[in-house]
C-alpha cells in the first residue's frame, strides 16, 4: 500500500512532519515535569527546565573567612570565595572553577557589580572580587567577630539529582501514600474480576427469561455518574459499620467497576467459537465446568484488559479516594496528597511538585507501556461494536 | 492491623469467597436442591439450569444494586431533603442551586466543557489516526500519544502546571512571551479563557484514546472502496473526507459520546488547578464543594449530572439493543 497511486511524495513528507510536531507537542509537557524532577532545587528557580543542560548563572553567598590584616586604620581580609566552605558543595576542590561574573554586598542584589569593580562596602570599606574568585575586602571594624557576607555570581554547570525524591518519598509522605495506593488498587482490581466473569458468562452463553433485559442495564448503568453514588452509599457504610475505611473504598471500586468489567468480557465471551462450548456440554460438562475449563482460560486477553482498565483507574481516581477513605493524611493515597496537600504546602517548589507527580505517575507508565497490547484490545472490545 | 495485610487478607477472602460462592452454590443445586436422580432426574435437571444463570448472576446484580442502581434513587431521595437530612423541603435545594449564581456559571462552563472537549479530543484523535495510518514509525508516534491515558487527572494537571506557570522559568507559555518581550500572564485567571486552558488538559489526555478507536475502525475499511475513489481521481482529502469518514461515522459517534460522559464525571483538574476559582467552577467540582458540608445540595447537584446524561444514557441503551438483534 505504500506505493498506491495518489500517494504524493511530498504529502508523505507533510505527514511525517506534522506527526513529529504533533508527537512534539504531546510530550513536552511531561518531559518538563520528568527533567524538573531531577533538578536542583536553587537551579529550578533561576533558569527553565529547557535550559537543564546548559550552566547557570547561580548567585551564592558566603562569609569572608579569609586572612585577616591590620593595615593603618583598616582590616583587610583576603581570600578566594572558592576555598569558602559554603562554596565547596557547587565546587569541589581541586576541579576547575568558572569565572566570577558578578558580586554584590547584598543579598537582594547578589550580582550588582562587575567582577574587577571595586566598590564601598557597607562597613565604611571597599570591596573587590575579581573574575579568579580572589577578594580584597577592607573595613575599619574588627571582621574576626563576624566575618562579613559576601554574593557572587558564578556560571555553575548543570546539576541533576535524586534529593527531590528523597525529600518527597520520606518526609513528605509520598511513600507512605505509595503504599496506601497499592493498598487500595490491588483488591479493588482482583475482586470484580471474578464477580464480573461469571456474570458475564451468564449473560452471553446462558439462556434465561430477562437476559436481554438486564444486558441493557449493564448498559445503561456504564455510564451513571460516580457523583450520584457518593452521599447515598457513604452513609449506608456509616450505618453498617464499615464507615470510611479501606474495606469501604475495595467494595465501592468493585461496585463502579463491575458495569465495564461485565460489558467488556461478555462482549468477548460471546465471540468465542460456540462449537467448543457445544462439544463440552454433549461430552458432559457441566456448566461451572465449562466456565472454569474453557472460557476463563480462553478470555485471558479479555481479562487482562479490564484487570488493566480497573488498576489504572483505581490507581489514578481521586474522588473515590476522597470520599471513601479516612481523612486523616495516614490513609492518604498518592492523588490526595498531592491535590490536597503538596500543592498547597509545597506550591512553588517546582522540583518536589514534580518528584511527587512523578512518583504517582511512574507505576501507571510502567503498566501502559508494558501492557499497552491489551489496553488497546480492551478499549476496542468496550468501544467498537 | 496494617492496611497493606488487611489487604492481602481482603484479597484471599474476597477471591476464595467468589469461588467458594460458585463451586458450592453450583455443587447444591446439583446435588440437593435437584439431583439429577429418582424419578424427576430430567425435570430436575432442567429445572437447575434453569436456576443456574442467577446463581452465576448474583454477586454482580446484588453489588451493581447496592452501588449504582440505588443511589440513583437515595440520591433523589436526599436531595429532597434539607442540609441535616432531617426535614422535608422537597425540591428546596434544586431552588437553591438555581438561584446560586455560582451554579449558573458552573453549568455554563460544563456546556463548554461538553462542546469542546469531546469535538477537539475525536477530531485531533481522527487527525492522528490518519497522518500515523501508513507511517513506518506510527506505532510509536501512537503509543506516545497515547500515554498520557496512564497518567491520573492529578498528575497531568500537576504536568500542565508546569506549562502554565507564571514564572517564565518555569511555565512555557510564560517564557514563549517574555522572549517576545510580553509580560508574564497566569492563564488560569484569564475570565473566560481560562476555562479553554483546563480544557486542554483534558484533551491532551482524551485524544490517544480517541486514535486508538479510530485508527483501528479506519483500518477496518474495506481497501477497495478507497482504491476505487483513487482511481476515480480523488484526491487524499477527498478520499479521507468523503469515504474514509462516512464510513466510520458510527465509531466517531461512540467516541465522541464517550468522552462526552467522561466529560461530566472529571472533577479532578479543575480541582487542582484553580480549586474552581476565578469563574471555572463545573458541575463535579461544584458538587465536591458540598460533600461533607451539605448533602442535599451536594445530592441535588449529583442529580443533575444524571439528568444530563441520561440522553445519553439512554440512545447507549437503544444502540445496545439494536446491535444485540
Amino acid at each position: 500500500m505504500d506505493n498506491i497511486a495518489g500517494t504524493k511524495s511530498s504529502l508523505t513528507w507533510a505527514v511525517n512532519i506534522s506527526v513529529v510536531v504533533l508527537v512534539v507537542l504531546w510530550l513536552i509537557p511531561t518531559i518538563g515535569l520528568l527533567v524538573s524532577s531531577f533538578r536542583d532545587r536553587d537551579q529550578i528557580s533561576v533558569s527553565a527546565w529547557w535550559q537543564a543542560p546548559l550552566p547557570v548563572e547561580q548567585a551564592y553567598r558566603l562569609r569572608a573567612e579569609g586572612d585577616i590584616i591590620r593595615s593603618g586604620d583598616l582590616w583587610v581580609i583576603e581570600g578566594n570565595v572558592f576555598s569558602a566552605s559554603e562554596m565547596a558543595e557547587a565546587f569541589p576542590e581541586g576541579t576547575d572553577h568558572p569565572p566570577i561574573s558578578a558580586f554584590g554586598t547584598t543579598g537582594r542584589d547578589p550580582g550588582a557589580y562587575a567582577a574587577g569593580e571595586e566598590v564601598p562596602n557597607r562597613d565604611g570599606g571597599t570591596l573587590v572580587i575579581n573574575e579568579d574568585g580572589s577578594y580584597v575586602f577592607t573595613t575599619n571594624e574588627d571582621p574576626s567577630e563576624r566575618p562579613p557576607r559576601l554574593y557572587v555570581m558564578a556560571e555553575t554547570p548543570p546539576e541533576f539529582t535524586t534529593a527531590n525524591y528523597d525529600t518527597v518519598l520520606g518526609g513528605d509522605g509520598m511513600g507512605q501514600a505509595f503504599i496506601n495506593t497499592l493498598t487500595v488498587t490491588i483488591p479493588a482490581t482482583v475482586i470484580p474480576i471474578l464477580i464480573a466473569a461469571f456474570a458475564a458468562y451468564a449473560l452471553a452463553w446462558m439462556d434465561f427469561p430477562g437476559r436481554g433485559l438486564l444486558i441493557a442495564a449493564v448498559v445503561g448503568l456504564l455510564v451513571v455518574p460516580l457523583q450520584l453514588a457518593l452521599v447515598p452509599l457513604l452513609s449506608l457504610h456509616q450505618q453498617i459499620g464499615i464507615g470510611q475505611s479501606f474495606v469501604g473504598i475495595w467494595l465501592a471500586h468493585t461496585g463502579f467497576g463491575l458495569p465495564l468489567a461485565i460489558y467488556l468480557l461478555r462482549n468477548y465471551m460471546v465471540g468465542l467459537p460456540r462449537d467448543i462450548i457445544e462439544s463440552a456440554k454433549v461430552d458432559g460438562a457441566t456448566d461451572f465446568q465449562i466456565f472454569t475449563k474453557i472460557i476463563l482460560p480462553l478470555s485471558f486477553p479479555a481479562l487482562a484488559s479490564f484487570a488493566i482498565f480497573q488498576f489504572l483507574w483505581t490507581w489514578n481516581d481521586l474522588l473515590v479516594a476522597k470520599v471513601f477513605l479516612p481523612s486523616s493524611d495516614e490513609s492518604w493515597v498518592m492523588t490526595v496528597r498531592i491535590a490536597d496537600d503538596l500543592l498547597g504546602s509545597r506550591g512553588g517548589d517546582w522540583g518536589i511538585l514534580a518528584a511527587a507527580a512523578f512518583v504517582s505517575i511512574a507505576v501507571p507508565l510502567l503498566v501502559f507501556f508494558s501492557m499497552q497490547r491489551y489496553l488497546v484490545r480492551g478499549l476496542l472490545a468496550g468501544s467498537v461494536k | 492491623m496494617s492496611p497493606m495485610l488487611q489487604g492481602a487478607i481482603t484479597i484471599v477472602i474476597g477471591v476464595g469467597g467468589c469461588i467458594g460462592y460458585f463451586y458450592f452454590a453450583n455443587l447444591i443445586l446439583d446435588k440437593v436442591i435437584f439431583p439429577a436422580r429418582g424419578n424427576d432426574a430430567g425435570r430436575n435437571i432442567n429445572r437447575a439450569n434453569a436456576v443456574r444463570p442467577w446463581l452465576f448472576l448474583f454477586p454482580a446484580i446484588f453489588a451493581l444494586g447496592l452501588y449504582l442502581v440505588y443511589p440513583v434513587v437515595g440520591s433523589f431521595i436526599r436531595s429532597l431533603y434539607n442540609r441535616a437530612g432531617n426535614e422535608f423541603i422537597g425540591f428546596g435545594n434544586y431552588a437553591n442551586l438555581i438561584a446560586d449564581e455560582t451554579f449558573r456559571t458552573a453549568f455554563f462552563n460544563n456546556f463548554l466543557w461538553v462542546l469542546v472537549v469531546p469535538a477537539m479530543a475525536t477530531f485531533l484523535g481522527l487527525l492522528v489516526a490518519q497522518l500515523t495510518d501508513r507511517l513506518s514509525w506510527g506505532n510509536i508516534a501512537k503509543s506516545l500519544i497515547f500515554m498520557p491515558m496512564a497518567i491520573s487527572f492529578v498528575g497531568a494537571s500537576l504536568i500542565w502546571k508546569f506549562v502554565y506557570a507564571n514564572d517564565p522559568d518555569i511555565g512555557i507559555i510564560n517564557a514563549i512571551r517574555a522572549s517576545m518581550g510580553m509580560d508574564s500572564v497566569d492563564p488560569m485567571q484569564i475570565p473566560f479563557w481560562n476555562n479553554f486552558f483546563l480544557m486542554v488538559i483534558l484533551i491532551w489526555i482524551q485524544t490517544g484514546f480517541a486514535m486508538v478507536i479510530l485508527s483501528a475502525a479506519l483500518r477496518g475499511i474495506p481497501e477497495e472502496t478507497v482504491e476505487a475513489a483513487i482511481i476515480d481521481g480523488a484526491n487524499p482529502f477527498q478520499v479521507f473526507f468523503k469515504i474514509k469518514v462516512p464510513q466510520i461515522m458510527g465509531t466517531i459517534v461512540v467516541v465522541w459520546t464517550t468522552i462526552t460522559i467522561l466529560v461530566l464525571k472529571v472533577f479532578d483538574i479543575v480541582y487542582t488547578m484553580t480549586g474552581g476559582n476565578f469563574g471555572t467552577e463545573i458541575l463535579p467540582s461544584y458538587m465536591m464543594s458540598f460533600m461533607f458540608r451539605d448533602d442535599g445540595r451536594a445530592t441535588a447537584v449529583a442529580f443533575v449530572i444524571m439528568l444530563v446524561v441520561l440522553p445519553v444514557m439512554i440512545w447507549n441503551i437503544v444502540q445496545a439493543r439494536k446491535e444485540m438483534r
